[in-house]
């Protein structure tokens, strides 16, 4: 071997992937402001999938992602990974009649997950109802936008709807990228830095609870809530898909949902479904429970029922 | 040595020769810039406001994008229409013109491909959905099922349309055997690139409209009539401009396919109607929007009836030979049935299956002028790769254009 070959050495052969990477890497940074086109950009855009990823990948993305929302909103992060707990099935009870229509619930939602404020998302919608009209079968009769002066109104009754966390979700049956998925403990959960932002899966929910960054998420600073899951309320991107995960965050760590904890009439009732002693047990067992499109397969873990 | 090197060179001849032309040539293909160049900035746009710029919203997620992708996945299919009589029944007229019909399923499936990523939030994301790199959710997923009948498709018309070209060019007869199984295979699946498309919504148990086990016949159909229609159209320029042959025996054998295509297309919607209207149940909410509006929205209602009678008047004229046989009538109903099938197959079938919305909320949604003008992009880069495909088609095929071999 002569000596140009051996200093040739060094340079490695270069690869496709390391070619993708560094071709990327220089368009990125053209497209971007000359603070922020550092090695983050394409390590973002190689980033994994969130389930192929071992624990300590998962680490570095996290550490990643904090920097990222740092220096985006200016606000520290603290990015958990807590996995589903043993022999836990999660499940929601709703009371209808108790609910009184206040949507304290939409905005107790809204502040804990870190929702869009401009544009605005909820991921859960109160539909008011005349008394009398069909429920269950036909939603047309709904008003969602309803503005009185106060709640509850006579002759009207509320039905509030979010991810019913189906045992068989269409959602993750349609993803094409695999986005989404069921977590061990029920719930659907969605990796904002896999989905690639092609709707289907809202094309396929029966019940309207996926929804959409149309635009920039934004909130004012102050109102980040920082205490965060991966696969939960951390701050989301524009164009991809998001949805209710019963609170990630909170729940597996033992506490209520953000919803359950606000409602001021104990109309919503949380627990483990796989635990014959939870209060939502007592509530499939005593109460008359129905759960929404039943004949659409879907098999919600988010029960209707009525107190009285 | 030289025979490495000529298809470099070759290629070179070509790229030069596709830039030289008349004015009419470098006229046209200005104009078709000018709206590429219109649909790029646009889609620079909602790449950085993001897709707020569009009137899609969360009770209507898709819209314009895909209607157009729905519709030309029909017209990519519909290549299948002259492949059938050409090569299984070797009848010789359309057996000379069959080409460029290949040439029009690749443009079409060109232009899905682009309103795809038009209408991905994250196109930067796009390798998630490829096999191996990314994480394809296949068999689950009809999206991904769309992902390979695609660009299965797509490689097996290039290599078809390439293959045949190149030996043309070279002075060679191509060889039957590397084509026919190839055409074979086509075949199948030019009516899979849409039976899966069709899939994708029909598959949606949360979407009624969509739900129904008669929406691939009725998709096939309705592509059968719409892509062979925007083929005479377009073959009747290409007589026009080019000295290139095509008998009037081909474009009446066509039409007269358009009419059976038509009439099944016509009776499958009949059926559906029926037993929408007739069984009456909460599922008719959609088709009631369409054809009559719901609680006061009525946006769609007189394209609708507009695209029915176009569709019905079409195929009256296609039907009578008298009328079928006239370049007047003829070019008058293909005009209604791209136009009324582009209604009908387009923002008809996409935006009411999320009308009433899962939460019975309704939304009425129309295209907003990112939206327009990103199509009309599209649109012009796909007459542009069509007009590239035939500028160098056409002199191969009339044997004006000649390569040298490396042998000579």
């Amino acid at each position: 071997m002569d000596k140009k070959n051996k200093n040739n050495i060094i340079q490695k052969p270069c690869s496709r992937r390391t070619f993708l990477k560094g071709a990327t890497a220089g368009l990125a940074s053209l497209a971007l402001p000359a603070g922020n086109a550092d090695a983050s950009v394409w390590e973002a855009f190689f980033q994994k999938h969130f389930k192929e990823m071992d624990d300590d990948e998962i680490q570095s993305v996290i550490k990643r992602l904090q920097k990222e929302y740092a220096d985006n909103y200016g606000v520290n992060f603290n990015i958990k990974n807590t996995k589903p707990l043993e022999g836990t099935l999660f499940g929601y009870g709703l009371d209808l009649s108790r609910c009184i229509g206040c949507r304290r619930c939409v905005y107790a939602c809204v502040k804990e997950n870190n929702q869009s404020v401009q544009p605005q998302i909820h991921w859960i919608t109160v539909l008011r109802f005349k008394k009398g009209e069909k429920y269950v079968s036909n939603f047309e009769e709904s008003e969602a936008y309803y503005a009185p002066k106060e709640v509850p109104e006579e002759g009207h009754f509320y039905m509030p709807i979010q991810c019913q966390q189906c045992e068989n979700p269409p959602c993750v049956k349609v993803c094409p990228t695999q986005a989404t998925w069921k977590e061990r403990d029920g719930i659907v959960v969605v990796d904002y830095n896999w989905c690639i932002g092609c709707r289907y899966c809202m094309a396929a929910c029966p019940y309207g609870a996926r929804h959409f960054n149309w635009g920039k998420p934004n909130r004012s600073r102050e109102e980040y809530n920082t205490e965060t899951h991966y696969l939960g309320n951390r701050p989301r991107y524009k164009g991809v898909v998001e949805k209710c995960t019963f609170c990630i965050q909170r729940t597996r760590e033992g506490k209520y949902p953000a919803c359950v904890e606000i409602c001021p009439v104990g109309a919503r009732k949380f627990g483990n479904l796989l635990d014959p002693n939870s209060e939502i047990r007592y509530c499939i067992e005593n109460k008359r429970v129905f759960r929404l499109k039943e004949d659409l397969n879907t098999s919600p873990k988010f029960y209707y029922f009525f107190a009285d | 040595m030289l025979n490495v090197l000529q298809p470099v060179k070759n290629f070179f001849v070509t790229v030069k020769f596709l830039t030289k032309g008349s004015k009419w040539y470098y006229g046209w293909l200005a104009f078709l810039l000018f709206f590429i160049v219109f649909g790029i900035i646009s889609y620079i746009r909602q790449l950085d406001q993001g897709m707020i710029l569009t009137h899609m919203r969360d009770q209507v997620s898709w819209g314009m994008y895909i209607s157009n992708f729905t519709f030309l996945v029909g017209v990519a299919a519909a290549a299948v229409l002259l492949v059938i009589p050409a090569y299984l029944y070797n009848f010789k007229p359309i057996k000379e013109i069959v080409l460029f019909g290949e040439m029009l399923a690749i443009t079409a499936i060109v232009m899905c491909l682009l309103f795809i990523m038009a209408d991905l939030g994250r196109p930067d994301r796009a390798w998630h959905i490829l096999p191996i790199i990314g994480a394809m959710n296949f068999p689950n997923s009809l999206l991904a099922w769309d992902v390979v009948v695609l660009n299965g498709y797509l490689t097996i018309n290039t290599i078809v349309v390439f293959y045949v070209l190149y030996r043309l060019s070279l002075g060679k007869e191509y060889k039957m055997s590397i084509i026919w199984p190839l055409v074979v295979l086509s075949i199948p699946w030019a009516i899979s690139i849409h039976t899966v498309t069709a899939f994708l919504y029909n598959g949606l148990s949360a979407r009624p409209f969509w739900n129904a086990s008669i929406l691939a016949p009725r998709f096939i159909a309705s592509a059968l009539c719409s892509g062979p229609a925007l083929m005479l159209v377009i073959f009747q320029i290409i007589r026009k401009v080019s000295d290139i042959e095509i008998a009037d025996t081909a474009i009446f054998k066509i039409a007269e396919l358009i009419a059976y295509a038509m009439g099944i297309n016509l009776f499958l919607f009949f059926a559906e109607v029926f037993k929408e209207f007739y069984s009456g149940s909460v599922h008719l909410a959609p088709m009631e929007y369409l054809y009559f509006g719901l609680h006061g929205h009525s946006n769609m209602v007189i394209w609708m009836w507009l695209a029915l009678i176009f569709n019905i008047t079409a195929f009256i004229l296609f039907l009578r030979p008298k009328t079928r046989e006239n370049y007047f009538t003829l070019n008058l109903a293909c005009t209604l049935i791209i136009l009324g099938v582009y209604i009908e197959k387009g923002m008809g079938l996409i935006v009411p299956g999320f009308i009433p919305s899962t939460l019975g909320e309704i939304y009425e949604y129309s295209p907003s002028a990112v939206e327009k003008s990103i199509t009309i992009g599209i649109w012009a880069a796909g007459a542009m790769v069509f007009t590239l495909l035939l500028k160098f088609a056409l002199p191969v095929y009339t044997g004006k254009l000649r390569f040298k071999t490396g042998s000579e």
